[in-house]
């Protein structure tokens, strides 16, 4: 600005005219100025951030795709991809195996978002998580782009592709756990979709997006995750855990005292039985587990009661609304407030029960490791896009359900399950198999296709250590005219197993 | 508001006069260089290398820029040796942002003609400087200015809209806006006038509360002229150009009676006219709904207007900007070269270069009004002051409408948004300032006091 000086005119001006001082205009020029700078400011820095992240703003969402984006990793293979596309989007997701990974995946759209591991490692993938950078600080200053980095999933593809082929065309679900880790060995969901159909921006991609959304068989849902199901007999396991955890059973081969006819407490409707084999007085625990009575574990759970029952329920996953593997799963209901009819019903997975398959995988997995839920995790390690890790998954104990020697007597009592019981469709070679079957009616009078349900775990014969996997299955629809858990959800938890198994 | 002072001055005629000719050619240098550097960051930014033309347009710039020293030097040795810098360095960062959005957009070719109405306007000051020996003599022909101005501004009514606007008078490929040439002519017919009738202006008439008012005899003709302006720009529909006329008659009032009053009244004018247009005028109405809720269009699901895709570009931009080139200002849309290359300089300089490029305007405007207090004759001061006026208003209105400080009227930033009728005119208004510096600036031929 001028400085000082000149401001009175020069003698022989006439004094007067065009008298405006210096000030006075350096003041006009001045204000002008300080209000431009001040709105300048006012938008470049305090509502930066707001106008930033406006969804009408498509700088984030160029910036994001303008480069290669970071992989999901199945073992040492990449399961994703980038593929440059020459639109206003430089580069758009490509999958490998898009329907067999989905549900692990889910989906990373340049129109519809990013679900799954590709929402929750957004961050990493995209490249703007600041642990990818060298130099945080000065990055951000200098608005320099991490590249993206990589997440390695826990996943066993052989596992995976054991369950995908498995469900094949029926509506289902399968999730395997390593019970000493709570590593998800595999997550699959049926029917699958394709994730790199609308990954990009083309009414191509559009399209196919309308088509799945506009699928009665959701394929976009995630079964295995996000649906509940009523666990029907699976959750015998649970009931039977709790029973001796509480002392009701002592010994699992000794009567337990439960009546037959078992008539529901406070009610005249005695409970009854798929098999004639379980209409009898005195069963044994083990008796009841191999031929699935529920007269006998909706008695047991009486005897626990309702507190004792909806502890162990919730030490295996239960009721849990914030369960982050990381992808968030669906709450699984265990009522906390019944009578004690409700209590009977609840306890063979009834009345108002409903569980993901992934926690039906965490009671499996807790009755073979123990008694400990290991919280389950699907990310092993997230890493720069050079391989050197920013973070690696170390495996969480999630609840101690029932003491070591309990967990013993449930696996017993499992193993008798598949071998001389409902389950033998499970039955390996070489190997000892535990599981327990489910078949849960539904639809108004039972009129539905019942969900056929399978837990189970393995281990190499001879083996005393914790079994490497437990698996739960779902089968939600089927065209199969005996839809019996044992019938069709067992074989495919035997192939998922035998999967692990042989790798 | 006047300050005759009584202090005795410093005696500055006892130093030796220093011309600072070369200050102004080493900032004419520096000038270019910041421009080519800008066009090599393009480059880089976008194609990883040095741009092929760097050469050619470092050239054709530094030429230009030598070509204009030169003659102040030889012809206007005492000049303000800030002005021409200020003007090179605007125009060659303007090249810089036509050329890299024409890059954005690759059916766009503005750059270069953009370069070959920089050259006309640089020959046109060069001009000025030359054949213009006294400003005085502009005094002369301030009637017929005015009416070549009224004629000029009236033409584009016989031409189609532009964008809504009746302000472009298109003849083959060539297109320019009479207006941009008009606001000069303009303000040699104010200064012209109110340098005569000043006194009356000043002095006689009634006073009513704290305001002298002059008697009509000799304020009409001004208000008829001016009155004659604003209505022809009102059926163009050209907001910006009437907002500018009107501010400069409102200045250059003040600057002739000192009497604060009238920007009194001009501010209140101005509100009642505003409101009054903006009630009428839908298309007017609009542009004060756009800037009172900017992100209003994205919440009723019409997307983003241009004033909401310009706020997110500065946003972007933060405080040290993304750098020439990284911007994403095709989303701002089909003025990003005109009204709104503020947001593109705001999106890739960030507030660091939006802030200096304020102060280069405001350097110059201080400099225009630094002539003016400089010189004399009362002509000379109401014309410096009114050219820079001319600017300073014109940055304010342009770069207040892109940020959302007021409703957005559409005008060209000077020097810098394409435009060939804006960079001559703007050229000229420099030249002028340039030659009435030298007369300010002149050592008076008394050779000492005391």
């Amino acid at each position: 600005m001028a400085r000082g000086g000149r401001t009175a005119p020069p003698a022989g001006a006439p004094q007067g005219a065009a008298g405006i001082s210096t000030t006075g205009r350096r003041a006009g020029t001045i204000l002008l100025i300080v209000a431009l700078a001040a709105q300048a400011t006012r938008v470049q820095v305090f509502q930066a951030d707001r106008l930033n992240h406006n969804a009408a703003n498509q700088r984030l969402t160029i910036e994001r795709y303008s480069q290669p984006r970071g992989n999901i990793l199945v073992g040492a293979e990449t399961v994703t991809g980038s593929a440059p596309t020459g639109g206003r989007y430089d580069y758009e997701r490509t999958y490998t195996d898009g329907p067999l990974y989905a549900p692990v995946t889910g989906y990373s759209s340049q129109t519809y978002g990013n679900t799954q591991l590709e929402g929750t490692e957004d961050d990493v993938l995209s490249g703007t998580d600041p642990r990818l950078a060298g130099w945080a600080l000065w990055d951000a200053i200098a608005r320099k782009q991490s590249p993206g980095g990589d997440v390695y999933t826990t996943i066993d593809r052989a596992a995976q592709q054991a369950a995908m082929k498995g469900l094949g065309n029926q509506k289902g679900a399968v999730a395997a756990i390593e019970p000493a880790t709570g590593r998800i060995l595999a997550l699959a969901s049926t029917p699958s979709y394709d994730p790199g159909s609308f990954a990009g921006s083309a009414t191509a991609d559009q399209q196919a997006w309308d088509k799945l959304r506009a699928d009665t068989n959701q394929p976009l849902l995630n079964r295995a995750l996000r649906q509940i199901y009523p666990p029907g007999s699976t959750f015998k396991v649970v009931t039977a855990a709790a029973s001796l955890a509480e002392g009701v059973v002592t010994d699992i081969g000794a009567p337990t005292g439960a009546p037959y006819p078992y008539i529901m407490p406070g009610t005249t409707t005695p409970l009854v039985n798929d098999t004639s084999a379980c209409n009898r007085a005195g069963l044994s625990l083990d008796a009841a587990m191999v031929y699935s009575c529920n007269s006998v574990l909706g008695y047991l759970g009486v005897q626990v009661g309702l507190e004792k029952m909806v502890s162990t329920a919730e030490a295996f996953g239960f009721n849990d609304a914030k369960l982050d593997i990381p992808v968030r799963a669906a709450r699984s209901n265990f009522d906390t407030a019944m009578n004690p009819s409700q209590v009977a019903l609840s306890s063979i997975g009834q009345f108002d029960t409903a569980a993901t398959p992934l926690v039906m995988a965490m009671v499996a997995a807790g009755v073979a490791n123990g008694g400990t839920v290991m919280y389950p995790q699907l990310v092993d390690r997230l890493t720069r896009s050079d391989g050197t890790s920013v973070q690696v998954m170390h495996p969480a104990t999630y609840g101690q359900a029932v003491s070591p020697q309990v967990a013993a007597q449930v696996r017993q009592l499992m193993t008798d399950v598949v071998e001389k019981g409902t389950g033998t469709n499970a039955r390996i070679r070489g190997a000892t198999v535990g599981g327990k079957t489910g078949t849960a009616q539904q639809g108004v009078d039972n009129t539905g296709t019942p969900y056929a349900w399978f837990i189970s775990w393995a281990a190499p014969a001879g083996s005393t250590g914790v079994p490497p996997v437990a698996v739960a299955v779902v089968i939600a629809d089927s065209n199969a005219t005996d839809v019996t858990g044992g019938g069709l959800a067992a074989p495919i938890a035997r192939s998922v197993m035998q999967a692990v198994l042989g790798g | 508001m006047a300050t005759p002072s009584a202090v005795a001055r410093p005696a500055p005629r006892r130093r030796p006069v220093r011309t600072r000719r070369n200050t102004e050619l080493a900032l004419v240098l520096a000038a270019v260089l910041v421009a080519v550097l800008g066009y090599i960051e393009v480059g880089v930014n976008m194609d990883g290398t040095v741009p092929s033309g760097a050469g050619g347009y470092g050239a054709a710039l530094g030429v230009l820029a030598l070509l204009a020293h030169g003659v102040v030097r030889w012809k206007a040795p005492y000049a303000d040796p800030l002005l021409l810098p200020i003007a090179i360095l605007l125009n060659g960062v303007g090249l810089v942002v036509i050329y890299r959005l024409d890059r954005a957009n690759t059916r766009s070719e503005a750059a270069p003609t953009q370069l070959l109405w920089s050259t006309l306007g640089v020959a046109l000051f060069i001009a000025v400087v030359l054949f213009l020996r006294d400003h005085k003599r502009l005094q002369r022909y301030a009637y017929i200015g005015a009416l070549v101005a009224l004629v000029l501004l009236a033409l584009p009514v016989l031409f189609p809209p532009v964008y809504g606007s009746r302000i472009w008078i298109t003849i083959g490929p060539l297109s320019f806006q009479p207006g941009e040439f008009a606001k000069i002519l303009l303000a040699v017919f104010f200064a012209a006038y109110l340098a005569v009738h000043r006194d009356a202006l000043a002095l006689t008439g009634r006073r009513i509360w704290r305001v002298r008012l002059p008697v009509g005899r000799v304020l009409a003709p001004v208000l008829l002229i001016w009155a004659a302006f604003v209505g022809v720009l009102v059926l163009e529909t050209d907001l910006g150009t009437s907002l500018l006329f009107f501010g400069l008659f409102v200045v250059m009032l003040y600057v002739a009676t000192a009497r604060s009053g009238w920007i009194a009244i001009g501010l209140l004018l101005a509100a009642v006219g505003a409101v009054g247009v903006g009630w009428l005028s839908p298309h007017v109405h609009g542009r004060v709904t756009d800037w009172l809720d900017p992100l209003g269009s994205i919440a009723a699901g019409r997307g983003a207007n241009q004033i909401a895709q310009s706020l997110f570009a500065f946003a972007w931009g933060g405080l040290l900007g993304t750098g020439l080139g990284n911007g994403h200002s095709i989303l701002i849309g089909f003025a990003a070269k005109s009204d709104f290359i503020l947001a593109t300089i705001g999106e890739e300089l960030g507030l660091t270069g939006l802030i200096a490029l304020f102060l280069l305007y405001a350097l110059l405007v201080s400099r225009g009004f630094r002539t003016g207090i400089a010189l004399t004759d009362p002509f000379g001061r109401l014309l410096a002051i009114g050219l820079a006026a001319i600017v300073g208003i014109q940055v304010f209105v342009v770069a207040g409408g892109v940020l959302d400080l007021i409703p957005l009227t559409g005008m060209t930033l000077p020097f810098i948004a394409q435009g060939g009728s804006s960079v001559v005119t703007n050229w000229v208004i420099v030249a002028l300032l340039v030659r009435m510096s030298d007369v300010a600036r002149r050592p008076l031929p008394v050779p000492e006091e005391s």
